[in-house]
């Protein structure tokens, strides 16, 4: 697999903040793959994660190499697609979910607003919301969590980009809910071919469909590999404690289940 | 349509009883002057004796207990009736009719462009937050802000219309030039453009606040990063999401502010000697005419009423949130 | 004590600070600076300013010193303003704070009195006010604190309202603490803060409403103020329009202090509760 992004020594410093972010992260992300970056608060990860699409606030310093198989940075919504946690917060009240969801493909696909519109009915129905056409001119207020979630997966994938990220898109959801997005996640990395980048600090939700794991902590990578052998095999303590923690009646066995 | 018509039928039930507590206030306020209409009527017309007074204080029921008069003041008021106006020996609603729409003129021009120039400031004052030409547009508008109205209306018309005479001093057209149309227009313009400026100045600067600060707060909303992960341009960014938020606000103070503007326009009209209801509001009260100042609080009652009410529609207008019943999770 | 320090360190604080101090100095000095009653004939009717070292801003009409004026104006503004404000916010939070312990009808009808305020325009009440009881200066304080007094109430009674709902108040009422005492323990401390806050604006409102109403010959007569300065200085306008700059910028300043102070005094309330 060609590495679609290279990082080297990437150290993410906060305005005001004494003690880096992030420091010295060494990582690949393969095209194509499914990626889980995993740790608890205060690991880093969403920080790795807004430091990949260049969506740190301003004052943030960064240090260290990105190199994109591109040539080039990756440009916002042609080229990298980003869903946030809190679906209430990413939808803007006061328009309508057609011309959010549109709004991405209008400008870097060049649509008209009729084009737009009909762009914004496919993603809709892709992202399996019940009563696309109607969804257009509704407001996010009149959706439930669930549903605003995919419309935000629906109008970051709207341009088509190659490389999604998600940033803990289910923390904010009931279980139930939880997993109907991931599985709506997986099928539209795996249809469109792109790749996923999954924020999680939940190791069962990622171990069920991630190629690939890095676990997070205190702004350090602290190890990465493939799913399977990562949770069968951990080679650091804070893994296995991590794996550990999360063996309860609920959990789905994780080393008979990973390795697919 | 329905949530609007919702809004108004709520709202117009409680404006009804707001109403009759500032028509009992006033009524009260106006008990506590010294002497009542006849003696300022007698006042005017120099003098009468007690007899004279006794008559007349029976024929407009004035020698009658104080809820008996308030009663005929209610009942007057639902007729429409706003009594007789002393000083002008006029019906106070005919005067009142006369002169009000200079002053909505007045008012609705400097509200408009004051509401114009002031979000555009603000939008561009507060696209980029912390900017040389925010903190610029800041520092100005906490100056304009705080000048007083009619001192600015004065200096204007020093600079505008005593030294480089490009604009009348006063009044609200030339009189006797029996001018029409189109030029008569043009002729009330030029005198509007002072008076106008000058309310619309002060406000403006007050607009610009509110947007620039609206605007400061909505860029921290996590639905602008989402708007800018879209990769959307900038200029798509700051206007179509920050400013369309931050407009919100910007009309919830406009309602708050009508009250304020048409208090303003009694020394702007006053200074410019326009023939309009603040003005009025002086004459009432230089001839010590309470029953023409009852009216005028009254009227100016109800027209902060309607602005507000016109203000509430046009905010369930831009924001689908509100009235909405609540649905999903 | 804090506080203060960190209002001196942001620029709007330290010069607004700077502003209101100095002119709550001339003000306390007038008669110092300015002895002698500052409306009596002191010179030469129409003295330009800047020329005649004993008047440096010159004479009106009738020979009055402008700076005395503008001295003993300070002392009016800053009197009025800051006496208006006190009374609005008085009157405010004894209305908010009923109203929102209350609650039920009582809080229905205060509310409706306080919209019935609101709805005047401040400025045309404030008028009929000083009209029927006379123009004087307690009267022309009552007039403009009755039309400043229901912003205040609304945000008091908002902030009764919740904080009265707060865990720490239900613990008071446990422990058994009487009502009067969780008001002013525990309750009054949180509600005063953006009540506080909203005082500056008050102020400045109550001064420029005072010059307009000296303006229109409605202040009290007997004082030198510097609307009634303005609108003397309106009569000669096209020759002597220094009669009327000097007063206005004097209200500028003293407004533009109260507007950088308080912007000072939010900036610092809010990083002391980050800190």
């Amino acid at each position: 697999m060609t590495a679609l992004c290279e990082i080297r020594q990437l150290r993410v410093t906060y305005r005001g903040q004494p003690a880096p972010a992030l420091d010295g992260i060494d990582l690949d992300i393969r095209a194509g793959e499914r990626l889980a970056i995993i740790g608890e608060s205060g690991s880093g990860k969403s920080t790795f994660a807004r430091a990949l699409a260049d969506l740190l606030p301003g004052g943030a310093s960064v240090a260290g190499e990105l190199r994109w198989a591109a040539g080039h940075a990756p440009r916002a919504g042609r080229d990298i697609g980003f869903v946030f946690q809190d679906p209430a917060a990413s939808l803007n009240p006061v328009l309508t979910i057609g011309e959010q969801v549109a709004e991405g493909a209008r400008r870097h696909l060049g649509l008209s607003r009729k084009e737009g519109r009909l762009r914004a009915l496919e993603m809709l129905e892709r992202v399996r919301l019940p009563d696309p056409e109607k969804t257009l001119d509704a407001f996010p207020h009149q959706l439930s969590g669930g549903q605003r979630q995919r419309v935000a997966i629906a109008a970051a994938l709207a341009a088509k980009p190659g490389l999604l990220i998600a940033d803990e898109p289910t923390s904010a959801l009931d279980m139930v809910v939880q997993a109907e997005i991931v599985a709506l996640l997986g099928d539209l990395v795996r249809d469109g071919g792109m790749t996923l980048v999954f924020i999680t600090h939940d190791i069962a939700l990622a171990s069920g469909f991630a190629d690939r794991v890095a676990i997070f902590r205190d702004g350090t990578l602290v190890e990465a590999g493939p799913t399977g052998r990562v949770l069968a095999a951990p080679r650091a303590a804070y893994t296995a404690a991590l794996i550990a923690s999360h063996r309860d009646l609920a959990t789905p066995p994780l080393i008979g289940e990973a390795g697919r | 349509m329905n949530r609007a018509l919702r809004l108004l039928r709520r709202r117009a039930i409680g404006s009804i009883i707001v109403l009759l507590i500032v028509v009992v206030l006033t009524f009260l306020l106006l008990e506590a002057a010294a002497g009542d209409a006849v003696d300022a009527y007698l006042l005017s017309i120099g003098g009468g004796d007690a007899a004279i007074a006794r008559s007349l204080r029976a024929a407009y029921g004035l020698d009658r207990s104080m809820p008996a008069r308030l009663w005929l003041h209610l009942s007057s008021l639902a007729r429409l009736d706003l009594g007789w106006s002393v000083a002008f020996d006029r019906p106070v609603r005919d005067l009142i009719l006369e002169r009000l729409p200079n002053t909505l003129l007045l008012m609705g021009s400097a509200t408009a462009l004051s509401f114009a120039a002031g979000s555009a400031l603000g939008i561009l004052a507060g696209a980029k937050p912390g900017s040389g030409r925010d903190r610029l547009l800041s520092t100005l508008s906490l100056i304009l802000y705080a000048i007083p109205g009619f001192w600015l209306g004065l200096v204007l018309s020093i600079v505008f219309a005593v030294q480089l005479r490009w604009l009348p001093t006063s009044g609200i057209e030339t009189i006797a030039s029996g001018r029409t149309g189109l030029s008569r227009a043009a002729d009330i313009a030029a005198h509007l453009v002072l008076p106008v400026g000058t309310l619309a100045l002060v406000y403006m600067a007050l607009f610009l606040r509110v947007m620039r600060a609206a605007m400061a707060e909505v860029w921290r909303l996590d639905f602008v990063l989402f708007a800018r992960s879209k990769g959307l341009s900038r200029a798509r960014i700051v206007l179509r999401h920050v400013a369309r938020n931050a407009l919100l606000p910007l009309v919830t103070m406009l309602g708050l502010q009508s009250a304020a503007m048409l208090g303003g326009s009694v020394v702007i009209e006053s200074i410019f000697a326009i023939p309009g209801f603040g003005r009025l509001a002086q004459e009432a009260v230089s001839g010590r005419d309470t029953a023409l100042l009852t009216g005028i609080i009254v009227t100016s009652a109800v027209l902060v009423i309607l602005v507000n009410l016109a203000v509430d529609i046009v905010y369930a207008a831009l924001d689908p949130r509100v009235g909405a019943s609540e649905r999903g999770a | 004590m804090r506080t203060v320090r960190t209002l001196l360190r942001t620029p709007e604080g330290a010069i607004g600070l700077g502003l209101l101090a100095v002119l709550a100095l001339v003000a306390l000095l007038a008669p110092v600076l300015s002895p002698g009653d500052p409306l009596r004939i002191a010179g030469r009717a129409l003295i330009a300013p800047f020329t005649d070292p004993a008047f440096p801003l010159g004479t009106d009409r009738l020979g009055r010193d402008v700076l005395a004026g503008i001295v003993h104006g300070a002392r009016t503004s800053l009197a009025v303003g800051l006496a208006a404000a006190l009374a609005a916010l008085a009157i405010g939070l004894c209305v908010g704070l009923a109203a929102g312990f209350a609650g039920g009808i009582v809080d229905e009808a205060l509310m409706r009195v306080t919209d019935a305020f609101q709805i005047v325009p401040s400025f045309l009440l404030a008028l009929a006010f000083v009209s029927v009881v006379g123009a004087s200066a307690p009267v022309v304080v009552l007039a403009i604190a009755l039309g400043a007094w229901a912003d205040p109430a609304r945000l008091t009674r908002a902030q009764v309202l919740s904080v009265r709902e707060r865990d720490y108040v239900a613990a008071a009422r446990v422990i058994g603490m009487h009502p009067a005492e969780i008001a002013v323990r525990e309750i009054l401390p949180n509600v005063l803060p953006p009540v506080l806050a909203l005082s500056a604006i008050i102020v400045a409102a109550a001064i420029l409403t005072e010059a307009a109403l000296s303006f229109l010959g409605l202040g009290d007569p007997n004082i030198v103020t510097w609307g009634s300065m303005i609108a003397e200085g309106r009569n000669v306008l096209r020759s002597a329009p220094f009669l009327s700059i000097f007063p206005g910028l004097a209200l500028v300043a003293t407004v533009v202090g109260v507007y950088l102070l308080s912007e000072g005094l939010g900036k610092a309330l809010a990083d002391g509760r980050e800190a």
